[in-house]
């Protein structure tokens, strides 16, 4: 697996997440991505910037285009320096959440890619690393 | 400061999301949109959302608000043209946004808000104007 491109993005405001938004567009196009799939990331990365800006008190995303024999991926990190998540278990349920929000973000984000990872100590912030295949 | 747009067109108030919303946008929207249903003595909402190309569950949500809002106050909300890749995308997150009426144009939403209309004077024995 080759990483193709990578860069990174500020996420402190919800501008920010909404540029996350168009730049993962953007990437996911390029990918050959179809627009279900697109559609997809995008929402997930919508999701997690979200998480990040809310909770992590603001963080960054690395983006990265992969390339393997057969398919290519875009895989998108995003951590924050944050409180960390104290209960993963009920932080990653439908419907639980510390804030506002709907608590569909963790585990919805999960069920939009094809990979998830999580990871978060408590006083040292959340890495959320998501990918998507391109279909081919 | 920066605000969606919401036309009135006799009982029903109007509202095109034609740019990618931040958050702060979503929650103005659904402020403005409450205030004007009251001050506009507005009984129907349209939210046209064929423009937007992502949902997510903070949109869906401000879109569940409204609706709810709105029917406390007596309006229907009715939530037009949601792309197909948006509705697969929204579901699979997680939200069907089972309290919302929903139609995929605006000749189908409208017909939908009149026959609504037309219960609410029947039930009013004809007296409301």
């Amino acid at each position: 697996m080759v990483v193709l491109k990578d860069e990174s993005a500020p996420i402190r405001s919800s501008i920010d997440v909404m540029r996350v938004r168009q730049i993962v567009r953007e990437w996911a196009v390029s990918l050959g991505f179809s627009l279900v799939d697109q559609t997809k990331v995008v929402t997930a990365a919508s999701e997690l910037a979200r998480n990040t800006m809310v909770y992590g008190g603001g963080g960054e995303l690395r983006m990265e285009a992969l390339n393997s024999d057969t398919r290519r991926g875009l895989r998108l990190t995003f951590s924050d320096q944050g409180p960390g998540i104290a209960d993963m278990e009920q932080a990653m349920k439908d419907g639980f959440s510390t804030g506002a929000g709907l608590g569909l973000g963790l585990g919805g984000a999960k069920r939009l890619a094809n990979e998830f990872a999580i990871d978060s100590r408590p006083g040292q912030g959340t890495t959320v690393t998501i990918l998507r295949w391109n279909k081919l | 400061m920066e605000r969606i747009p919401i036309l009135k067109m006799g009982r029903v108030l109007l509202v095109t999301i034609q740019v990618d919303m931040h958050d702060r946008l979503a929650m103005t929207l659904q402020d403005d949109l409450t205030e004007r249903i009251v001050q506009d003595r507005a009984h129907g909402v349209l939210i046209d959302i064929s423009s937007l190309e992502i949902v997510d569950s903070f949109m869906g949500r401000m879109i569940a608000n409204i609706a709810g809002m709105a029917r406390v106050l007596d309006a229907e909300t009715v939530v037009v043209g949601m792309r197909p890749a948006v509705a697969i995308t929204l579901v699979e997150l997680g939200m069907t946004l089972s309290g919302v009426k929903t139609a995929l144009n605006m000749d189908t939403a409208m017909a939908m808000l009149m026959a609504s209309f037309a219960d609410k004077e029947h039930f009013n024995g004809g007296s409301q104007g």
